[in-house]
């Protein structure tokens, strides 16, 4: 039964009609073409379709679509509108990424860290990090890209 | 991507979501935050004719202490409680219990009370919510009902829950006197895994102790022989070895991909120890900070 979701994606109220067993992640990507999250897992352990909802990080293949009606997403699109981010900065100037899968659901995951813990230790970048995975870099110049935005590691 | 479809409902109120699961009956899933729920619908394991999101029930978002017991709703997620001062001061062991869940962005969405419904032999809330002796707060077509903690776990992912209920919340009494506990678990890694085996000790004034584990049988449980050990006596080294020793018969740890169940029975007795040992110098304290690595 075909329902019409309306959802604020990056700042923009937008109608979109889906399925009530349609994941957010799949009505982001294949009917709004929003492709900055990423499926990877498809079950909520790899970090890679994080968005934000309501400012909060959440796993958006876990999420039906339906469940965000009157709710507000936030993508990697919606982060950058005017351009790149402190932290995004930082994750260029260290090369933080190497195939650049992860990177959206990382950065994303830190937003949501740094809203909420201005000053992390390195041990509670590695814990909020703990649901991203990334095959590439191995982590270390992620965690630095981290605490070089927030003025070194205290 | 799931393949099978349902409907989707959204109550504003428990009569309506009471009246949806009546509806639907066996075919009914209520949704709260999703985290296990979407991935059964995915695997094909769970194939329901309507999900009934509680997410519109205002009542279920409750987090509040009342003289003598803390209720927690059944929207109440991980970081919800994470983020309570009122669970930080008045019960820092479920406290600690929750920082150990998933990782984050799991955890902004994860409840407490869709964790227990899941009711998997490893989930980390149920060691603090056993030895702080909890209730699950359930309503149905016959009214309310109270279930003790202790009963509410029936097998691997089986639970007390009846045909057209639905549990409201949890309600875990505030201990009258002064007490400190300890959750710590063994996984291949620090950071996001299950649970190879959990260990909580609270810790009363008294020399009165409680303990209980996860992930060492098919469903999480109190070891009562072992507190009955405890009980009465300043804690020391003998004491703390003499309950290990009862270790085995307070589990029925299996192999998996996890662990072995050797592995697993070797370490209960050690996070046992370590949980001990922790709650009692909090109670006394000067212990570790809560959610401070002990192992």
């Amino acid at each position: 039964m075909v329902q019409e979701l309306t959802i604020t994606v990056n700042g923009e109220e937008r109608m979109v009609p889906v399925e009530p067993n349609e994941t957010l992640l799949e009505v982001l990507r294949d009917r709004l073409g929003i492709t900055s999250p990423k499926c990877g897992c498809d079950r909520g352990d790899c970090g890679a379709c994080t968005v934000l909802l309501d400012g909060r990080s959440v796993r958006s293949c876990l999420v039906l679509a339906v469940e965000a009606a009157g709710h507000e997403v936030t993508t990697l699109e919606g982060l950058n509108r005017d351009g790149l981010t402190p932290l995004q900065q930082a994750f260029l100037d260290r090369n933080a990424f190497q195939c650049g899968f992860c990177a959206p659901g990382i950065i994303l995951t830190v937003t949501d860290l740094l809203e909420r813990n201005p000053n992390p230790s390195r041990e509670d970048v590695q814990e909020a990090l703990t649901g991203n995975l990334c095959r590439c870099t191995g982590y270390a110049p992620i965690i630095d890209a981290v605490l070089e935005t927030i003025g070194g590691e205290r | 991507m799931i393949t099978a479809g349902f409907e989707y409902h959204r109550p504003t109120s428990l009569d309506e979501a009471l009246m949806l699961m009546e509806r639907y009956g066996e075919g009914a899933r209520p949704l709260a935050g999703g985290t296990d729920l979407v991935v059964r619908l995915k695997d094909g394991r769970d194939e329901p004719g309507a999900v009934v999101d509680l997410k519109g029930i205002k009542e279920l978002e409750r987090l509040e202490a009342s003289d003598d017991a803390l209720l927690i709703g059944a929207l109440v997620t991980f970081t919800d409680i994470i983020e309570s001062e009122l669970v930080r001061e008045k019960l820092p062991l479920l406290w600690e219990a929750a920082t150990n869940v998933a990782s984050m962005g799991v955890r902004n969405r994860a409840t407490l009370v869709g964790n227990i419904c899941s009711a998997v032999p490893s989930l980390d809330s149920g060691p603090a919510l056993l030895v702080h002796e909890a209730d699950v707060l359930v309503r149905g077509p016959d009214g309310h009902r109270r279930i003790p903690i202790t009963e509410w776990f029936t097998g691997p992912k089986r639970t007390a829950l009846g045909a057209g209920e639905l549990v409201t919340g949890v309600a875990v009494p505030l201990p009258r006197d002064a007490h400190a506990g300890c959750y710590v678990r063994a996984g291949r890694y620090a950071g996001e895994d299950l649970a190879q085996v959990g260990a909580a000790a609270l810790a009363l004034e008294g020399d009165r102790y409680r303990v209980a584990f996860c992930a060492v049988g098919p469903v999480a449980t109190r070891a009562r022989d072992i507190e009955a050990v405890l009980n009465g006596r300043p804690l020391d080294t003998d004491i703390i070895e003499e309950a290990v020793t009862l270790v085995p018969d307070e589990i029925a740890p299996i192999t998996d991909i996890r662990a072995s169940k050797e592995y697993r029975a070797h370490m209960a007795g050690v996070l046992l120890t370590r949980a001990l040992r922790t709650a009692a110098s909090r109670l006394a304290g000067d212990g570790p900070g809560y959610g401070e690595r002990v192992v």
